[in-house]
């Protein structure tokens, strides 16, 4: 048709749709072709659901009820090192779980500091295991995403609003009562319901800190079900079980959820008047403290740790670093040729709606595609052989969802601005790509891709599905030396883990800036 | 020659009729309430707002379809006229060669119509680094790379000052001149009719007027446009 905005090719696009839901539908039909209704599911099935649930509840309101002082006090108060601490709540998302583990094992875990704290004053020690545990790492994620969605929310409130409220000489309690308060009402429950559909689909987690009859989450119980019975018909029935909880939710949340900026450090400081010294700091102080220690502690452990573990690390973990940094590699790949067409077509369509095929990837689980895919090789070839492509393939999946938020927005400038321009140049095809929207999204892609990078690089999901001795990533490979309580070499990994999972992510986001031109 | 044939285009609901010819080599200027329609017109010859009834026709060809870079004509819009990450060169090659794998004769042809423009030595920069006025200019070499015989100008010189937007117009005078294009232009501005234009469209509650010579229209103006220019 003549009169479309901007002549972007919808068949890539379309194509690139059709392969997603394509991979995620064959891998739902593999895994439905095994599940033995007849069977049903037992009470160690219920008790992971249930516990699912409850995990996924508890650490959502946790999460944003703590969110709520933090993201005010840091509204509100100027101080020194304001913007990079702000900055530093974006890092949990690039930060790999086992890594936060590790280092929250090191402040929590029965030879931590707390624990050792509480002895040297005659308290008993806790344990770290179990729900508590699962949840406690939970919120070290979350808050941090929390904090930030609610600060964008906070900065969303005109500056005129304050200004009157100043003039007014409101008491912070009013300003919070009559500006804050019918803010948050309409933001909060949307960030508990995105952290709620983001921990229902939880492993790594489960995987380090659960286990057991009383803390297995139903993606656990998918892996346990796989890897240790090989009862293939349980795993089937357990993952679409896992589809259909945290889809639904995911559908469920959907119109409730905010729309997530990724972006760093883009807030602007706005002059508050009802921020006042004297006793009304200390509960601010508090705050900011608090919320800063409990995310910068265990990151300290963990280069502290690492770097103690270094020399300790043994050649297998250079090897697996190797093996990850090629996955994560290969998944940026796959993740740019899908994502990039898809963009284009989202942007160029008329309707929306098209965006829920990114969607798939969330509510469709890591460990169910796995399983999926896994059934389908299985008659034809040797799963295990294939166990690193199938997982850069699930994690561009995964990163999805995200990048399609990144990419749409900027792309519908493009054809806002240089639509016409592109049209009457008769730009279209490659040239349009490599002439126009390529370079004015740059940066957007450099961002996404370092996410993905970053996403990938760390993840422990189908790897631990598949894996055998001879093919491992990095964060698998710290993962057995964590089971076989080998510390020292598994700090040694975690810094490695790190490094390279923050250094993707710099190199591509800092590649998608050099030279970028307004 | 262009001719519409009991044009409609429609936009959000706002139509606009048309019933005129463009001759070759001839300066229109299109006048007009705001809201009229002007950049509506320029929009349906255009391609970029669909034509819902009636005929568009390039030397008897029928174009009301084709796509706005298959059309015999080249547009300046108001503003992002030039595409800021690419180069002045670059961005006059877009003219020439939308892939940008311009060959030597190209990019001497480029290089000529940078020079007649004036900007031979800012051909490297971006537009970012280029004034107002020098934009206009990289702009308006594109046009003449592009050399179809129709330029159709959307008030792309609106935010320049009086002396420089006098300055473009001049140019563009003796550039459509040069290639013996037609020039259709919408403006606000009663001087820039006198200054270049040979015909004008009147255009007013949704209905482009037949064009009519520009200077007798202008010394003795019917009710409706004496109403619009005070």
């Amino acid at each position: 048709m003549a009169f479309r905005p901007l002549a972007i090719s919808t068949r890539t696009g379309a194509s690139a749709a059709i392969s997603v839901v394509a991979l995620v539908f064959a891998a739902l039909a593999a895994v439905a072709s095994r599940a033995e209704f007849g069977s049903g599911l037992g009470s160690a099935d219920w008790a992971a659901i249930r516990f699912t649930a409850m995990q996924a509840l508890l650490s959502a309101l946790i999460s944003t009820l703590l969110a709520i002082p933090v993201a005010r006090a840091l509204a509100r108060r100027r101080f020194w090192g304001r913007g990079v601490l702000v900055t530093l709540l974006g890092a949990p998302f690039i930060l790999p779980v086992i890594v936060a583990v590790l280092g929250l094992l090191a402040v929590f875990g029965r030879a931590g500091w707390l624990n050792a704290g509480l002895s040297a004053i005659g308290m008993p020690t806790v344990s770290i295991y179990g729900l508590h545990g699962v949840v406690l790492a939970h919120v070290f994620f979350n808050l941090p995403l929390a904090t930030r969605l609610l600060l964008q929310a906070w900065h969303t409130l005109p500056a005129e609003r304050f200004r009157l409220a100043a003039q007014l000489n409101l008491t912070p309690r009013a300003v919070f009562l009559s500006l804050e308060w019918p803010m948050l009402r309409q933001i909060v429950p949307g960030v508990a319901a995105l952290i709620f559909v983001i921990c229902l689909t939880s492993f790594a987690v489960a995987l380090t800190l659960g286990g057991g009859p009383r803390a297995t989450t139903i993606e656990l119980a998918i892996y346990q079900a796989f890897r240790f019975d090989f009862d293939l018909s349980r795993a089937a029935l357990l993952s679409l079980v896992q589809l259909g909880l945290a889809g639904g939710a995911a559908v469920l949340a959907l119109w409730i959820i905010p729309s997530v900026s990724l972006g760093g450090g883009r807030d602007r400081p706005l002059r508050r008047w009802d921020a006042r010294g004297g006793w009304q700091r200390i509960p601010d102080i508090l705050a900011i403290g608090t919320g800063a220690a409990f995310l910068l502690l265990p990151l300290c452990a963990v280069v502290w740790r690492g770097l103690l573990g270094l020399p300790a690390t043994p050649t297998s973990v250079w090897l697996a670093a190797g093996t990850s940094i090629g996955v994560a590699l290969t998944s940026v790949v796959i993740l740019l040729a899908l994502a990039l067409p898809l963009a284009g077509w989202i942007a160029s369509a008329r309707q929306g709606g098209i965006e829920g095929v990114g969607l798939f990837g969330l509510a469709a689980s890591p460990l169910m595609i796995g399983t999926g895919w896994f059934i389908l090789i299985n008659p034809v070839a040797d799963p295990f052989a294939l166990a690193l492509p199938v997982t850069a393939l699930v994690n561009a999946l995964m990163g999805l969802p995200f990048v399609l938020r990144i990419l749409v927005p900027p792309l519908r400038d493009t054809v806002q601005v240089y639509g016409r321009l592109s049209q009457s140049l008769g730009l279209q095809g490659w040239p349009l790509w490599r002439w126009v929207i390529l370079p004015r999204l740059r940066p957007q892609i450099g961002f996404a891709a370092g996410l993905t990078g970053a996403l990938s690089m760390g993840d422990l999901g189908v790897i631990a599905l598949f894996a055998d001795p001879d093919r491992t990533t990095l964060p698998l490979q710290m993962y057995r030396l964590m089971g076989s309580y080998q510390m020292e070499a598994a700090s040694g990994a975690a810094l490695i883990l790190l490094g390279l999972s923050l250094g993707i992510f710099w190199a591509f986001d800092k590649g998608g800036r050099w030279h970028a031109d307004a | 020659m262009l001719t519409l044939e009991n044009v409609v285009i429609t936009q959000d609901g706002f139509t606009l009729s048309a019933d005129l010819s463009i001759s070759p080599a001839t300066k229109y200027a299109v006048i007009g309430p705001s809201g009229a329609g002007k950049s509506t017109l320029l929009g349906g010859l255009c391609g970029f707002i669909p034509i819902t009834k009636g005929k568009l026709l390039w030397q008897g060809t029928d174009i009301t379809d084709a796509a706005p870079g298959a059309r015999p004509m080249t547009m300046l819009f108001q503003d992002n006229n030039l595409f800021p990450h690419l180069s002045v060169l670059q961005n006059v090659g877009l003219g020439l060669r939308p892939d940008l794998r311009l060959s030597k004769d190209d990019r001497a042809k480029v290089e000529t119509a940078l020079s007649r423009v004036g900007l031979a030595d800012l051909a490297t920069r971006k537009p970012g680094a280029l004034s107002g006025g020098q934009q206009s200019r990289a702009a308006l070499a594109r046009v003449l790379v592009q050399a179809r015989p129709l330029v159709l100008l959307d008030e792309p010189f609106a935010a320049l000052g009086p002396a420089l937007r006098n300055e473009m117009l001049d140019l563009v005078h003796e550039l459509v001149t040069e290639t013996k294009a037609s020039l259709i232009m919408v403006t606000h501005a009663p001087e820039d009719v006198r200054r270049i234009a040979d015909q004008v469209i009147f255009v007013a509650n949704g209905h482009a007027a037949a064009p009519q010579p520009a200077a007798a229209l202008m010394d003795n103006p019917p009710p409706e446009l004496r109403a619009y220019l005070g």
